[in-house]
């Protein structure tokens, strides 16, 4: 298979980065067999150190920590990866709409989307969300709808550099509808950079939930997840307790992992040697 | 006496996914001080590559395996990269196919003329100022010396590709390397630039290798020609006589001049008239005209070729017949219905009748969709075609483009140019049309290919009795293929009729400038033309 193929020739980096990716997917989907523990029970102390009982010890409720790393993964990376096919699917349809129509309707939706973007994303996630509130489904619209904005910039972009090859020409002038120029004549040529976009945006996604949770407007507790668990257990930090830096580590190294194997993307789209 | 420049043997690699294949397979050429040596061949015949490897240079993914160059005694194989840096531009001098795209466009053309006289320590900026007017001035450049301090976009593209010569003169070399230098100009403008190079060369006794396609020019511009294939020699010979007297079969091909053409009856009726343009102006700004007051007419099974220099408006009357472009005035009337101005307004069924063929066939074909999804889709969109029967009209397609059916798998890079444009023709066929409007459709391509194609048009013609549009500013090819031709300059008809009448003087003016501007075989011809235009007392061919 092509894949394989590809797999075969990648440099290190893209490997460490898949493999960091497998293990967090895998720990994601596999979380209930392979944590010691549940979620949100209470099984000792308050912020016991490692042991053999704790991989990683206790949180600042005593729940036990690894397991709730693993929990985290799972509801953060579902939800990041979530949001991010919803804000690919609103954002490349209507920057494929906006380039392929023109005119009237590509500068009233490019304005709108301006607009969205003069506000700064977090500032605007919070006012949206207070009034929202924070349930999952909430979160996910909310996220998704700010991110599109980037998502029209690019989609637009790159399907004006299509429009106008004769190719689209040939099937305006066959006629065509429009949704078939969009999926057909566009879209496939479009997919290069907007999969690579589509890693990156993952990230900051990802990363925008956990700022979220950090500052208490994401996902809500008792359910685990990365950025909330650094701000439950930063006051222990105060105390030279630095359990904190365990989620924090984990979504360092999430970023990391998906960030290598984009800059292996691009480096294949952008079709250069070496 | 040695040879001032003396290639032996030479084999180059190129890079293909992980093979080294051979692209130049042992080709030895030699060069006399003040020798111009033209190198002909279709594309891919390696004569850019041979040209590029005489300064030791070769491109991104190729190597020079085995041979040796020699330069005025000086090995340039294997020689170090300071040597090389020292003759390149000071000694040997390249001139690239397209001036638009070689020139700095941030910078003035004088300060890219000096560039390699104060590289090479030969000259100061002011010396080179100097310098410069002298050599403006004798490629025939106007205003030699105020034309230095323009920029790349503020001089029209002969003028453009004379200044990129005068560049590979500041340092005086020995050779100059000219590849494909007029290749991308109108044939009047073409005249120009010939006329310059031929002069300057001769002045300062330089060497050339000149590279082409085309044999009518080299012809005028070599003392002697190689004639290139698929990386081997093919033929070799003084000018003169390989044009005389070709020995090969290929040569021979190359030489032959088009002459397929059937002559169509001449009856003039009315009621078949399948196109009528209408007193047509159009405009892209609303303000200046592109079109002015255009009138064409298209009948049944003929060919109208619509012929003049880029910037005439040919595409755009093209974009205005399409719909592509609604009209600031007159009616586009096709068989017997006035179409809707606006594309989104005119129906499915006048859509399917009127079919479109591109120039380069690498951007009109969708490079993610296989052949079976282009020419199938006009089968499913316009007559709901699918399955087993959409299948086989598509097998049925591809072989009146002489193309077997297992093409049908294949996606466009995985094709060559003429296959690409007869795919193009067989999408366009699928729609079972009654006007196929043909926008330069061989100029991409090369001169055996493009004949193929243009053959293929006209048994489909003879066959299918659509009509033709046919773009193009190659003269060879509406002589070839045409009833009626059509003569545009900026944006307005000159001259309109059947083609023996364009053809046979007397001709309108502008009629006989270009058809005087086609290269013929003759190596005199130049000469001739240039001393006749003089004696004529014209003025210098400035037309812009």
């Amino acid at each position: 298979m092509a894949f394989f193929k590809l797999l075969r020739q990648s440099p290190l980096s893209a490997r460490i980065g898949l493999a960091i990716i497998l293990i967090n997917v895998f720990a994601a989907i596999f979380v209930p067999f392979i944590a010691p523990y549940s979620e949100t029970e209470i099984v000792g102390d308050v912020w016991i150190s490692a042991s053999i009982d704790h991989f990683l010890g206790t949180d600042h409720l005593g729940r036990d920590l690894f397991t709730r790393l693993l929990y985290g993964a799972r509801n953060t990376i579902a939800i990041a990866f979530v949001t991010t096919l919803l804000s690919f699917l609103i954002g490349t349809i209507s920057g494929f709409f906006a380039a392929t129509l023109g005119g009237w309707t590509d500068l009233t939706m490019s304005r709108i989307v301006d607009i969205m973007m003069a506000f700064p994303t977090l500032i605007f996630a919070l006012m949206v969300l207070s009034v929202t509130g924070t349930s999952v489904p909430a979160l996910i619209v909310v996220i998704a709808l700010l991110d599109s904005t980037r998502v029209y910039r690019l989609s637009r972009a790159v399907a004006m550099d299509i429009e106008v090859m004769e190719y689209v020409e040939a099937a305006r002038l066959r006629g065509e509808r429009i949704w078939w120029l969009m999926r057909h004549e566009i879209l496939p040529n479009a997919m290069p950079p907007l999969v690579a976009e589509f890693g990156l945006r993952f990230c900051f996604v990802f990363l925008f939930i956990a700022a979220l949770s950090f500052l208490g407007l994401g996902i809500q507790p008792p359910m685990a997840d990365w950025g909330g668990m650094v701000r439950e257990n930063a006051g222990g930090i105060s105390f030279g307790i630095f359990k904190g830096l365990w989620p924090a580590g984990a979504i360092a190294f999430l970023t990391v992992g998906v960030n290598l194997i984009i800059d292996w993307f691009l480096h294949i789209a952008s079709g250069l040697k070496d | 006496m040695t040879k001032l420049l003396s290639i032996k043997n030479l084999k180059i690699e190129g890079l293909t996914g992980e093979k080294w294949v051979e692209i130049v397979n042992g080709v030895d050429v030699a060069l006399d001080r003040g020798e111009v040596l033209g190198l002909i061949g279709e594309s891919g015949a390696g004569k850019s590559t041979i040209g590029l490897a005489s300064m030791g240079y070769t491109r991104q993914g190729c190597r020079i395996a085995s041979g040796s160059i020699v330069f005025d005694g000086m090995e340039l194989f294997g020689a170090s990269k300071a040597i090389k840096r020292k003759i390149r531009g000071a000694r040997i001098a390249y001139v690239a196919q397209s001036a638009a795209a070689s020139f700095n466009p941030a910078h003035r053309l004088i300060k890219q003329y000096a560039e390699g006289p104060i590289q090479h320590g030969q000259m100061s900026f002011a010396e080179a100022e100097q310098e410069a007017i002298g050599i403006y001035r004798r490629l025939l450049l106007p205003d030699p010396e105020g034309i230095g301090y323009r920029y790349p976009h503020q001089v029209s593209g002969g003028q453009l590709q004379r200044a990129m010569v005068a560049m590979a003169m500041s340092c005086q070399p020995d050779i100059i390397v000219f590849d494909e230098p007029t290749t991308a100009l109108d044939v009047t403008t073409q005249i120009e630039v010939l006329a310059a190079i031929k002069n300057i060369t001769r002045q300062f006794n330089t060497a050339a290798l000149y590279i082409t396609h085309d044999l009518a020019v080299v012809a005028q511009m070599a003392d002697r020609i190689m004639v290139l294939r698929y990386g081997n020699l093919v033929e070799e010979g003084a000018a003169r006589e390989l044009l005389g007297n070709p020995k090969e079969e290929y040569t021979k091909q190359l030489l032959s001049v088009r002459t397929f053409r059937k002559e169509t009856d001449q009856n003039d009726n009315n009621s078949n008239v399948i196109l009528k343009v209408q007193n047509v102006s159009a405009s892209y700004t609303g303000e200046e005209k592109v079109l002015e007051d255009i009138n064409v007419k298209i009948r049944r099974g003929r060919t109208v070729a619509l012929v003049g220099e880029s910037g005439s408006g040919k595409s755009t009357l093209a974009r205005v017949i399409t719909g592509l472009l609604p009209p600031l005035q007159g009616k586009v009337i096709f068989e017997g219905n006035e179409l809707p101005p606006a594309l989104k307004s005119r129906d499915r069924e006048s859509l399917r009748k009127m079919q479109m063929i591109y120039q380069m066939p690498d951007t009109a074909l969708n490079p993610r969709q296989k052949v079976r999804k282009v020419i199938g889709r006009p089968l499913s969109f316009y007559f709901g075609m699918g399955g087993k029967e959409r299948e086989d009209k598509i097998i049925d397609l591809l072989e009146k483009i002489e193309l077997s059916e297992k093409y049908i798998e294949r996606y466009p890079e995985e094709l060559s140019g003429g296959e690409k444009q007869r795919i193009c023709i067989a999408r366009a066929l699928a729609a079972k049309p009654n006007l196929i409007i043909c926008d330069e459709v061989t100029s991409a391509l090369d001169q055996l290919v493009a004949e193929e194609i243009l053959k293929l048009l006209q048994s489909l013609q003879n066959e299918l009795g659509v009509s033709y549009l046919f773009i193009t500013h190659d003269l060879a090819t509406v002589k070839a293929i045409s009833d009626e031709i059509v003569v545009m300059l900026q944006g307005k008809i000159v001259e309109q009729g059947e083609r023996q009448e364009i053809l046979t003087p007397p001709h309108h003016e502008y009629t006989e400038l270009l058809l005087s501007s086609v290269p013929e075989m003759d190596p005199d011809w130049l000469d001739n033309l240039l001393a006749e235009r003089q004696a004529e007392n014209e003025q210098q061919i400035e037309i812009s």
